[in-house]
């Protein structure tokens, strides 16, 4: 098992150790694999998913049966949501007790049946060869995903003769590359037509590397560019065509940009509720165009009116070279004005502002660095604020939204990318779920970095129980919080606290130049700040409420 | 004939599968998490044994099922997977029916049987049962006439279908 992962390139597995696992732990003393023992097995999962989003390259993780296992879950539904290749191998009990209830058992394929883009349950050793190279190959591949690989100990203890391989049999699955030349004429013919054109970009392009080539699409036709949340740094953010992030926490520019096109060419992005908001009137007068890896993403949220399957970056070299400069300069500057009219914006007094941290972090960091957000309001700021300039620099969940992610993302995303600087940017509630892997950052002196917004509220549900349920608080106070700069050094850390705005650039500026280590900076913001502008779930992007609104609102009808 | 207790539309949806253990289970999911309802499912080896053959009849709307379709094709052991509804293509069904009945009715039955070409399997002094092939609407007529009779237990194979000619099941 450990030399077939070897022969994959394997660098690292994340994992924690048991009883149905101990034979391939005690192979890896001998291997030139590094073990990064994890504090949990979702920490180790997410570290596996930051390795594979910042270096494109197959994450591994590594736990024993039962309750191992399945802490995997969480990670493995992220990462499914994301198209991310992780690879888990679980220890299970020894195959003559599969489903008998042994002590630490688990039916592990099957809890993960729809978590997963595909499973093996090893039967016999001779198979391990040949499982491990499909696993490799079906997580990397076409759409990635995760692959959960599940091993009964007598199997993974005993003698395996079987030679490597670098075949897969696989007759079920294809890999859709270049585009349908007759649908890629199709769509060049609408784009052609178009005088509003909009490129929406989402992950699909930063998995396939498209970026250069969209950059080269949207020059030679003038096209403005926006991106979804996971979209993010698949083409520059600063670039003049680039209006940021759409969607529910998008800019207003990228979101009027949406409505008011005559043709939005999607590439790698799937019309996912958070950014389309009501289906019935986004974009209703438009021409779409989704290009997209995974035929089942077509005609399920929106019906096109072309579809090409294929990888993202090939469709769109094949289609540059179809098209020609548009009339747009009326359009862009449209897209200016609106650029102007409705600018990102935060007040710089009135105490200490998670937006205010995040945009001078961008500064300190000149968007250079891989920033790793976790889930709610801080998240939403740090994608708005941080413009991300580079594929890979920006990664965070998407799909599934998990609290807890960022932190243990960021740690992997670190080994996987050394000489790079790594930013967390984390809540206090989504921090305090992943934390333990405090120590994993501290035992390997990795200088990753932490930035906790310490609004000691979960901000994000706390704002819509503000203005959708009469600022009726449920369940969202924080209090009880410890404070964030003692944890860290109990645990061996540097931390240091941002309390004034005078404080945001001394503070970040010494951590981001600290490198001998991990460092958590905890910025104490104000408690009640609000993510503006925003789209009610379920609301049409023209119900955008670009600024706090004055009156009471309706419960939305989207899902939260 | 009694009105089918169906109310979303039938479909008929052949899989070509790896023979391989857990592909019932990531097929039925995937019918499961878009509220599909299957009617019957009927799995079999193909020709060579590396591959199974599933003919599996639900009911849902026409629009999910298309959906349905892309996700089971997209499943890695499914090779392939048509949706065969509408075509023209060659559909069975065999059915065992057990009848409580009384010597006074067995005549009645056994025309009824006789009209639909079904056998008497098993004989009994107050009880008999028929088998009965055809397509699905022939059998489902076959057990309306019957019922009145008291049918006590009813076993259908699922629908079985293949593709005329070259097109592929
Ligand atoms: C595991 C998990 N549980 C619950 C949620 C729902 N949720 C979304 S955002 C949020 C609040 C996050 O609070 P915090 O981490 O403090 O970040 P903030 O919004 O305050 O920036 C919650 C509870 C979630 N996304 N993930």
């Amino acid at each position: 098992m450990v030399q077939c992962l070897e022969r994959e390139g394997v660098e690292y597995i994340f994992g924690l150790s048991g009883g149905a696992a101990m034979p391939i732990f005690d192979a890896l003393v001998d291997s030139k694999i590094r073990l990064i023992l994890t504090r949990h097995e979702q920490g180790a999962t997410h570290m596996a998913d930051g390795y594979a989003r910042a270096t494109g390259r197959p994450g591994v993780v590594l736990v024993t049966s039962g309750p191992g296992a399945t802490n995997t879950v969480t990670g493995l539904l992220t990462a499914l949501m994301d198209s991310v290749p992780v690879i888990v191998i679980c220890g299970q009990v020894i195959a003559p007790n599969l489903g008998t209830d042994a002590f630490q058992e688990a039916d592990v394929t099957g809890i993960t049946y729809p978590v997963v883009k595909h499973s093996y349950l090893v039967k016999n050793a001779p198979d391990i060869p040949q499982i491990v190279r499909e696993a490799f190959y079906l997580a990397t591949t076409g759409r990635p995903g995760p692959v959960v690989i599940d091993v009964p100990k007598d199997l993974s203890q005993g003698p395996c003769e079987a030679p490597f391989t670098d075949e897969v049999d696989l007759p079920g699955y294809k890999i859709p590359l270049r585009g349908d030349p007759a649908a890629i004429e199709e769509a060049a013919g609408y784009l052609m037509k178009s005088r509003r054109p909009v490129l929406y970009v989402g992950h699909g392009a930063v998995i396939s590397g498209a970026g250069k080539a969209i950059m080269s699409l949207a020059e030679k036709l003038r096209a403005p560019i926006v991106n979804t949340l996971l979209g993010k740094g698949a083409t520059d953010e600063t670039h003049p065509l680039h209006l940021g992030m759409l969607g529910m926490h998008g800019t207003a520019y990228a979101n009027k940009a949406v409505t008011d096109c005559d043709l939005i060419l999607a590439i790698g992005a799937r019309w996912d509720d958070r950014v389309t908001g009501k289906v019935e009137t986004f974009c209703s007068d438009a021409v779409k165009i989704h290009v997209d890896i995974d035929p089942a993403e077509f005609n399920k949220v929106i019906h096109p009116d072309v579809c090409i399957e294929g990888d993202a970056r090939l469709v769109v070299e094949d289609l540059i070279p179809q098209v020609d400069v548009l009339d747009t300069a009326e359009w862009l500057e449209r897209c200016n004005k609106w650029r102007k009219q409705y600018p990102l914006k935060y007040p710089k007094q009135g105490g200490l502002r998670a937006q205010h941290v995040l945009d001078r972090l961008n500064a300190i960091t000149r968007g250079e660095a891989i920033v790793v957000a976790d889930v709610g309001q801080h998240q939403m700021w740090a994608a708005q604020f941080c413009k991300t300039r580079a594929n890979r620099h920006w990664l965070t969940t998407g799909g599934a939204g998990t609290m807890g992610y960022g932190f243990p993302a960021a740690i992997g995303a670190k080994f996987g990318q050394p000489d790079k600087k790594v930013w967390a940017v984390v809540g206090d509630g989504g921090f305090q779920m992943t934390q333990a892997e405090l120590a994993t950052a501290q035992v390997h002196d990795l200088a990753v970095k932490c930035l906790v917004v310490n609004n000691n509220y979960l901000g994000m549900v706390r704002q819509w129980q503000e203005l959708f349920f009469n600022n009726r608080l449920s369940g969202v106070d924080l209090e009880g919080n410890p404070d964030f700069v003692k944890l860290a050094r109990a645990y061996g850390l540097k931390a240091l606290r941002i309390r004034r705005p005078a404080d945001i650039d001394r503070i970040l500026t010494e951590a981001h130049e600290y490198d001998e280590g991990p460092v958590l900076v905890v910025a104490e913001v104000v408690k009640g700040d609000n993510v503006f502008p925003m789209i009610p779930g379920g609301a049409s992007i023209a119900d955008m409420l670009i600024e706090p609104p004055k009156g009471k609102l309706e419960k939305p009808v989207g899902s939260a | 004939m009694e009105a089918l207790p169906i109310t979303q539309p039938a479909h008929t949806i052949s899989l070509f599968v790896n023979n391989k253990p857990g592909v019932l289970s990531r097929v039925a999911m995937t019918f499961a998490r878009r509220a599909f309802n299957i009617e019957s499912l009927v799995v079999s080896p193909a020709v060579e044994g590396r591959y199974s053959r599933m003919t599996i009849a639900a009911s849902g709307s026409v629009e999910t099922l298309e959906q349905v379709v892309k996700q089971l094709a997209k499943l890695v052991d499914v090779v392939h997977a048509i949706d065969h509804t509408g075509e023209d293509a060659h559909e069975t069904e065999i059915a065992l029916v057990k009848l409580e009945c009384a010597l006074d009715q067995r005549t009645q039955i056994l025309q009824i049987a006789e009209h639909y070409k079904a056998k008497v399997v098993d004989y009994g002094t107050d009880s008999l049962i028929l088998q009965v092939y055809g397509g699905s609407e022939k059998i489902d007529a076959f057990i309306g006439l019957l019922r009145p009779f008291g049918i006590t237990e009813l076993v259908r194979s699922g629908k079985l279908l293949m593709a005329r000619g070259r097109q592929i099941t």
